[in-house]
């Protein structure tokens, strides 16, 4: 397995920048996720490292080696597509032996039979090998696409958002396969998604892309405990984070346009008005509270409730164990976690900790 | 086995698709509706049945009034059409005669003989089919590989005014053939290449490429490009991924736009009748020659448009299911 | 707003049954969630009842209306699509006066109930774009709108959130469900989410292979679900279920040293369903389970997950059993780290293996 650098790496499509001065690298062995909305560049970053797009500016380097004018073919890298990579005319076996049969590889082919059905054998779909892929389902098709990638032994394996057109419960279940795989294999990845609980659950490290822009590098609990702006603060973590407009009066908080007052947060220090932001988690409905707030909506999850708690003119969203059931109009006390709140800038960055 | 989850609709469906019990009287214009369809198809196909009845009539019974509707089948018609005969000398009659006794005498021969005629040689009509499936063929197998290529290329690249282009392709159809017909005689004849098979292979290529292009152009069009991608990825150039991903892929929209082709070419009249004589003059223009030469050889020219229809039946038979999704091509799409 | 009552209601397309005969009682002002995975029978179940779908065979009542054969137009119920169904080349504002319009109301009464179904929904400051300019959300809201300014006897809605970002899914969810409190409208929800069914739900009806598995409170499919299949489906991750063998009040997982002891008022139930001993289906929560260094459970971390709030460990039981366990998200264990662990007796579950049906406790000792 290799490293993976970008330096500067910047493109532009006729109107639209698409990727603008990214810059980021990933460790042999590493879990790299890219985490950001449709359109902020993540599909285009693994074209541009695959050698499916070229950038305008900037560099790709493999193994610390520029491989910029490299075709697609000879940079080595396996990427796995969201869907439509199974070839509909071949069989399991033929698609999974394809990339072995490529003129830049070659291989004899018991050489390809025994590489394949080891691959067949750690993805668990050695049953399937002499079916058409037409003939499988959603999970089984993404399977092999990752075993079509994981047979050549690539440097590194791009993957594009491969769980996303699976149904909930089959994209948990190869999440976690997938994550073990990697941590067993030590194949370095970089796994492109939307979903906050794919990027958090399976990576080493998280950059945070937006309009082309890298937002944030951190590891997952980085990214979760100290977002760098609003942006990534409410795309992590769910139900999403509170975010509101608070004035800051003598040493507590007041929060804008509801009866809270908080103390100062320690790190929240200079400017006037902040945005403050609150996990849901982070408010606990308990009977001895030092806040009261009216409840507004339940929603049970299941192993947690989401309870809308108003206040003022401001509604919170608070996450508490168990499934509990409040009535609309029920009034309740709650407490709030003073080390974990997060201030933001009226521009959306963080406030600096000094 | 498969569940339902697996093969059962992925999509949510949005649309109403009502199937109502019928009631009598949506029953009632259900079933007046399948009569008019009957009827028209049975209309439609009279012209056909009866060319098929024709041709394996004998001639007294192709003029008869009231027509014949039930007789004995025979090749006398193919037996005109495809053969040149003469009067047998008595000398040569006797001879058949005493060869048809001992059964050494081919079918067409027996029959010839039945008129008193010896079979001296194949028809031009012959030779105007091996000239039609000739040109028919290479002209199909040319405009569908030049097609293949040109639309693959306009569905996948930037081509510099591309929408101009495939305008321009598609205008050549515009012009009724007709109106090019004397043009294309002069040029043709300058040339050398009238009354030359080249000749007209190159104009029914040229012909069919437009329709040809924008066709393949559709069904590439409906290929993922992530499909050449991973190939490329795989470690495959350009040119392995497209002849062996997409290519398979595109083989309904080949066979679709093979099948258009080669009915266009192999029916083709105008052109044809203007631009060769005796060489390469093909089927179309000469079944009607048949008329004349001491009456209208009914028969003849009914086993004649009988085995010019055939090929093309069993060939759009063959490919009937590529066919109808050619057909149908482009109505779903977005 | 009327009570919906399907007695043995049956469909089939040709040879294939899209809906086993069924019964379903929706109250008055009840939101009910059909859940289940695609192709279970849901949205034909709703289809059926709105109309867009003939019954092959039983009988809908919309109050003490026979609706079964009448036509959708006749029935009055609003319809809610995924994908909005919105008139495209017609304002907002047109798009929410259509149906009544279609009634021919007058021009007053037509702009007053558009006025305030605009205002319930906060979309006043869009009714005159096309639906083209909105964001899914806000179409998702005009289409709401339209099925609201009716006002129907009933709501059918078919996915409505599933076309929508996982941002706005949120929103609209608590919108929708605050609607439907505001308005307590007899609702029929159609979703393969089950989150979306837990958090709006008054009661789940969960449906597999044409089939209703179970029908309850959010609390009753969560905590007691009928049968492996709605145990599997609620929850995320859903419920462990562990192929064990039980025997003299102790379950056991084969191949390894794992024992655990039933909790009281579980054994006789047991008994009697496997008549003293057999295969066994042991389920528990993820949150039901509790690291502990002397629990009588072990198995070694196959991934951890942090989830956010709180992480998910997975934990290999045997060869082919993976149980989930969700812990502090501060503890990280490296793969292959053994784990011991107990279960809340509380929480714990068991099934008969041979008819996939959970076993019922003891009711109070």
């Amino acid at each position: 397995m290799s490293n993976l650098q970008l330096q500067n790496v910047t493109k532009e499509f006729p109107g639209v920048t698409a990727l603008k001065d990214v810059t980021f690298d990933v460790q042999d062995g590493e879990f790299f996720v890219l985490l950001g909305p449709t359109g902020a560049g993540k599909t285009t970053t693994l074209r541009v490292i695959a050698g499916l797009t070229k950038q305008d500016e900037g560099s790709i380097l493999l193994d610390d080696e520029p491989v910029d004018e490299f075709p697609p073919a000879e940079r080595d890298v396996a990427l796995v597509f969201q869907q439509y990579s199974l070839y509909p005319t071949m069989s399991v076996y033929d698609n999974l032996a394809f990339p072995l049969r490529s003129p830049m590889r070659n291989l004899p082919e018991d050489e390809i039979k025994t590489k394949v059905e080891d691959t067949a054998e750690i993805l668990r779909i050695g049953h399937l090998i002499d079916r058409k892929t037409a003939h499988l389902s959603g999970g089984e098709m993404q399977r092999v696409s990752i075993g079509r990638a994981i047979v050549r032994d690539p440097r590194i394996f791009l993957m594009d958002e491969p769980l996303s057109n699976l149904d909930f419960k089959l994209r948990e279940a190869l999440r976690v396969e997938l994550q073990h795989l990697q941590k067993t294999q030590g194949s370095t990845t970089l796994f492109v998604t939307h979903d906050q609980i794919e990027a958090l659950t399976m990576a080493d490290r998280i950059a945070v892309l937006n309009r082309g822009q890298i937002i944030q590098i951190g590891t997952p609990e980085d990214i979760y405990d100290r977002p760098a702006t609003t942006f990534v603060a409410q795309l992590v973590g769910t139900p999403r984070i509170n975010l509101m407009k608070s004035q800051r009066e003598n040493s507590t908080l007041q929060i804008e346009k509801s009866d809270l007052h908080l103390p100062m947060p320690p790190d929240c220090g200079v400017p006037e008005e902040i945005l403050l932001g609150i996990r849901p988690e982070d408010i606990d409905i308990e009977p001895g509270g030092n806040f009261s707030g009216q409840v507004a909506l339940t929603e049970p999850l299941g192993v947690e409730t989401v309870v809308h708690v108003r206040s003022g003119e401001q509604t919170l969203v608070s996450l508490i164990p168990g499934l509990v059931n409040y009535r609309k109009g029920d009034n309740v006390k709650f407490n709030i976690h003073s080390e974990r709140l997060h201030c933001f800038e009226l521009d959306g960055n963080r406030v600096q900790e000094d | 086995m498969a569940t339902f989850n697996e093969v059962g609709p992925g999509k949510p469906v949005t649309e109403s698709s009502r199937v109502d019990k019928l009631t009598p009287r949506s029953r009632f214009s259900h079933g007046m509706r399948a009569i008019i369809v009957i009827v028209i198809a049975i209309v439609i196909l009279i012209p056909i049945f009866v060319m098929v009845n024709t041709a394996f009539k004998t001639r007294p019974e192709v003029v008869s009034v009231p027509p014949k509707v039930i007789y004995t089948p025979t090749l006398e018609g193919f037996v005109l059409l495809l053969t040149e005969r003469a009067i047998a000398s008595p000398a040569t009659l006797e001879q058949l005669k005493a060869a048809a006794a001992e059964g050494e005498l081919g079918l067409f021969d027996r029959i010839a003989l039945e008129s008193g005629q010896e079979i001296t040689g194949p028809s031009q009509y012959v030779t105007r089919l091996r000239n039609s499936v000739i040109i028919a063929g290479l002209s199909t197998i040319a405009s569908v590989v030049l097609a293949v290529f040109a639309g693959y290329a306009f569905s996948r690249y930037q081509v510099k005014g591309k929408n101009d282009l495939l305008f321009f392709i598609l205008s050549t159809r515009f012009l009724p053939a007709v109106v090019v017909t004397v043009p294309l005689f002069l040029m043709y004849t300058q040339l050398e290449l009238h009354d030359t098979h080249i000749g007209m292979i190159l104009l029914y290529t040229v012909f069919n490429l437009s329709l040809a292009v924008w066709l393949m152009k559709g069904f590439f069009d409906e290929i993922p490009t992530e499909y050449e991608e991973a190939a490329l990825v795989d470690g495959y150039s350009r040119l392995q991924a497209f002849f062996r991903i997409v290519l398979p892929q595109a083989a309904t929209g080949v066979a679709a736009t093979a099948v258009f082709c080669l009915i266009f070419a192999w029916n083709e009249y105008a052109f044809a009748l203007m631009l060769t004589s005796e060489v390469a003059r093909t089927a179309p223009p000469s079944i009607p020659t048949m008329l004349g030469r001491g009456g209208i050889e009914w028969t003849a020219i009914a086993a004649g448009s009988l085995g010019f229809l055939i090929p093309v039946v069993i060939v759009v038979f063959l490919l009937r299911n590529y066919l109808l999704r050619g057909v149908t091509f482009g109505a779903v799409r977005k | 707003m009327a009570t919906i009552k399907l007695q043995q209601v049956e469909k089939k397309f040709g040879d294939f049954q899209a809906v086993k005969p069924m019964d379903l009682t929706i109250q008055d002002g009840e939101f009910v969630v059909l859940l289940g995975p695609s192709g279970c029978g849901k949205t034909t179940t709703l289809r059926m009842i709105s109309g867009l779908e003939t019954v092959t065979t039983g009988t809908i009542m919309l109050g003490d209306r026979n609706v079964t054969w009448l036509h959708p137009s006749e029935r009055d119920v609003a319809f809610v699509f995924q994908f909005y169904a919105l008139y495209p080349h017609i304002s907002a504002r047109e798009n929410i006066s259509f149906p009544l319009r279609a009634q021919g109301e007058s021009k007053d009464v037509i702009n007053q109930r558009v006025q305030e179904v605009a205002a319930l929904l906060r979309i006043e400051h869009l009714l005159n774009q096309r639906p083209g300019n909105l964001s899914g959300g806000d179409q998702q809201r005009v289409a709401l709108a339209r099925a609201l300014v009716r006002r129907p006897e009933a709501f059918l809605m078919d996915e409505p959130l599933g076309a929508l970002d996982a941002d706005f899914r949120e929103t609209m969810r608590a919108e929708i469900k605050q609607l439907h409190i505001d308005q307590n409208a007899t609702t029929v929800y159609v979703t393969h989410d089950q989150i979306e069914a837990m958090a709006m739900g008054d009661r789940i009806v969960v449906m597999s292979e044409a089939v209703v598995q179970q029908a309850g409170s959010p609390h009753e499919v969560y905590y007691d679900p009928a049968n492996l299949f709605v145990a599997r489906f609620i929850g995320s991750p859903g419920m462990n279920l562990v192929s064990s063998v039980y025997s003299q009040g102790v379950v056991s997982i084969p191949g390894t040293e794992n024992r655990y002891s039933v909790p009281d008022g579980w054994q006789t139930p047991i008994n009697e369903t496997l008549e003293g001993e057999g295969q066994i289906v042991l389920g528990f929560r993820p949150e039901a389970a509790q690291l502990k260094t002397d629990g009588p459970l072990s198995g070694e971390v196959y991934a951890s997950e942090l989830q956010g709030a709180f992480s998910v460990l997975h934990v290999n039981v045997n060869t082919d059993d993976i149980v989930h366990i969700r812990s502090d998200r501060q503890i990280d264990y490296p793969i292959g780290t053994t784990l011991r662990f107990d279960i809340d007796p509380q929480m714990v579950r068991f099934f008969d293996p041979g008819t996939e049906a959970g076993i019922k406790r003891e009711v109070s000792q």
